[in-house]
């Protein structure tokens, strides 16, 4: 089956504060893919996924989610466009006056009319599925930074999106759980056919898992590099993209 | 050549040798002792060469390498050949990094001109005024989807808060207005006494606590109490990025956090403003009967001569704008709050400044007003 693009990005511009970080971005993601979006610390991966979600006007351009416009949407329209979406946040950025099961719960009972009871059994499987499994009644301040993450991960999955964002799935997690969530992101993907968007600089997850990637540049405000990692590697064209991705220095010419 | 003793100091002693400075660097140099200065040593000297020499250093540190670098920058600026050649190879790679550095090294300006910085700040000042209105208007729009039903409502958040903003300020607001009373009282009586007329204090204390003290004294105790909670508690889920993900869920944070937190405080704040009139007028009863020799009966009695419904309205009906003024400051200074330690500090402050500000001129809006309809 030939699937249409999931996400179409078209010259996007987006400031972080007053300074202009990125324009010009223009890329597709399709769907059930696992697509990342890579680049040195600072470079702006995380305010063009900000700008891609709606956390974050853009100054130009537009998002488009499965042909419709994300960016120009009212704000009923985008409350529905929102329900398909999942974001892990870095920190997970649990709501620290809930415990974990609720914090599952929440878009659960705002975006569906399921009892009590069956609520808090799809909850309790979320946080089994991300291996928290017995931790539904903890405080977000009583659990460690990797169980945080993964509970984030838990909540986003709560609603069965369509697509998934991530930022920074890698950071604060040891090389095992960094592996154990690699395998979880392909799982997901793997059994509902969901469309991942990954903004990392692991170099062991974009080898490990991705499909395709964009690299973007502080020198250009945009994009270096698209493809799969492994040709992007093998054509070595760009010597900065061969660089970060294989950490060695490559020399041009 | 070195010194035959040890040298208890840095020191740098230059030779010209025809058009060559030589300076030869000796003892030991540390960041914590006393090391010369390149700038002042050179002077006014011009060579055509300099030549470092670092024969005699017992031991060195990043001083020596400053020294050393900034003597390479000085040359490469004034055009002046330097040899290092001499030094130990470590330390001549670490000056010429730091040379480099300096070299490369740009300062930013932050001064600002007064023009600019007016400028700035009037920008900032419309762009807050516009935030502002915006975020009426989305409570505005919140409550009005709430009342017609349109979106659900979490009435067990505001149950807590309510527990949190009313009951649990009941010892504060008590203590606080029971003394405002007492000190009401003492200083009527210093002026009523004179015309022999203390049994007034009654009527002082019943119309000052019903229209006007009472429910200030609830505000601003809520506002230090309440409102700087809601703006750090807001503020703090906002560096943690829990409002980002209420937003990426299609949850308004308005409708989440902001509207159980000021209908709480809306509806809390008239029954602590009528519990204050209450302690006001138990505290000048109790000045009245031991210092004035009032009975309780006849200060009861002659109160209620003079303040009846409207005064308990008037004070009621301010009660309810005080509640909504602190409720919807210490939220918006939450939500405005920067993403760090200090912004929570800073959205703590203001929304108690905000509050007691906008409290004080609702105060005076409502004086005016309720003098023009004759309550």
């Amino acid at each position: 089956m030939e699937a249409g693009p999931a996400i179409e990005v078209t010259g996007l511009a987006c400031s972080y504060q007053e300074f202009k970080v990125l324009q010009g971005v223009s890329f597709t993601v399709r769907t059930a893919e696992i697509f990342f979006i890579v680049g040195p610390v600072g470079v702006g991966k995380t305010t063009l996924l900000r700008n891609m979600v709606g956390l974050a006007t853009p100054v130009q351009g537009e998002v488009l989610f499965n042909g419709r416009s994300f960016t120009k949407a009212d704000t009923a329209e985008r409350r529905e466009m929102l329900k398909t979406f999942g974001l892990s946040f870095q920190g997970g950025a649990l709501w620290s006056s809930l415990t974990l099961s609720e914090n599952v719960t929440l878009p659960l009972e705002e975006y569906t009319r399921l009892p009590r009871d069956e609520i808090e059994r799809i909850a309790a499987f979320r946080l089994a599925q991300v291996g928290l499994a017995g931790f539904e009644d903890y405080y977000p301040s009583e659990i460690s930074g990797g169980m945080k993450k993964r509970a984030g991960l838990a909540r986003a999955l709560a609603l069965d999106p369509t697509t998934v964002f991530f930022d920074e799935p890698s950071a604060g997690l040891d090389p095992i759980g960094a592996r154990n969530l690699d395998r979880l992101i392909l799982q997901i993907r793997d059994t509902f056919g969901t469309t991942i968007v990954i903004v990392s600089h692991d170099v062991d997850s974009i080898l490990g898992i991705a499909d395709r990637l964009i690299m973007l540049d502080r020198e250009t405000q945009g994009i270096i590099a698209e493809g799969p990692p492994a040709a992007l590697i093998a054509g070595a064209a760009i010597p900065k993209v061969v660089e970060f991705l294989t950490r060695r220095t490559v020399r041009s010419g | 050549m070195p010194a035959s003793q040890e040298l208890t100091r840095a020191r740098a002693s230059t030779r010209t040798e025809g058009s060559v400075l030589e300076v030869a660097l000796e003892g030991p140099w540390r960041l914590d002792g006393e090391t010369p200065r390149w700038g002042p040593l050179v002077g006014k000297d011009r060579p055509q060469e300099v030549r470092l020499r670092a024969d005699g250093v017992t031991r060195w540190d990043t001083s020596l390498v400053a020294f050393v670098g900034e003597a390479q920058h000085w040359c490469a600026e004034a055009g002046v050949a330097c040899d290092t050649a001499p030094l130990p190879e470590k330390m001549r790679l670490l000056g010429g990094q730091f040379a480099e550095s300096l070299r490369a090294s740009t300062r930013v300006d932050h001064t600002r001109s007064l023009l600019e910085g007016v400028g700035i700040s009037t920008r900032e000042a419309m762009s807050q005024g516009r935030d502002f209105l915006q975020f009426v208007g989305e409570c505005w729009i919140g409550t009005k989807r709430l009342v017609a039903g349109q979106a659900g409502f979490r009435w067990l958040d505001c149950l807590g808060e309510m527990q949190k903003c009313g009951a649990m300020a009941l010892p504060i607001v008590s203590l606080i207005s029971f003394l405002v009373g007492i000190t009401l009282a003492y200083s009527g009586a210093i002026v009523l006494r004179r015309f022999g007329g203390d049994i007034w204090v009654a009527d002082l204390i019943g119309v000052a606590m019903t229209r006007e003290m009472g429910a200030m004294m609830a505000g601003v105790v809520l506002a230090g109490r309440t409102g700087a909670a809601f703006a750090a508690e807001i503020g703090s889920m906002k560096a943690n990025e829990e409002i980002d993900a209420l937003t990426i869920l299609g949850i308004s944070p308005v409708r989440f956090l902001v509207l159980p937190r000021v209908i709480a405080l809306g509806l809390m704040m008239p029954l602590l403003a009528l519990y204050a009139n209450f302690l006001g007028i138990l505290g000048g009863m109790t000045v009245a009967y031991t210092a004035l020799d009032i009975p309780p009966t006849a200060y009861w009695v002659e109160m209620l001569t003079i303040v009846d419904l409207p005064d308990v309205s008037v004070g009621v009906i301010k009660s309810i704008a005080y509640g909504l003024i602190v409720g919807l400051s210490g939220c918006r200074r939450g939500l405005q709050a920067e993403s760090n330690a200090a912004g929570v500090g800073q959205a703590a402050t203001s929304a108690v400044v905000t509050a007691i500000l906008f409290i004080i001129v609702a105060d005076a809006i409502f004086a005016v007003l309720f003098n023009a309809i004759g309550l």
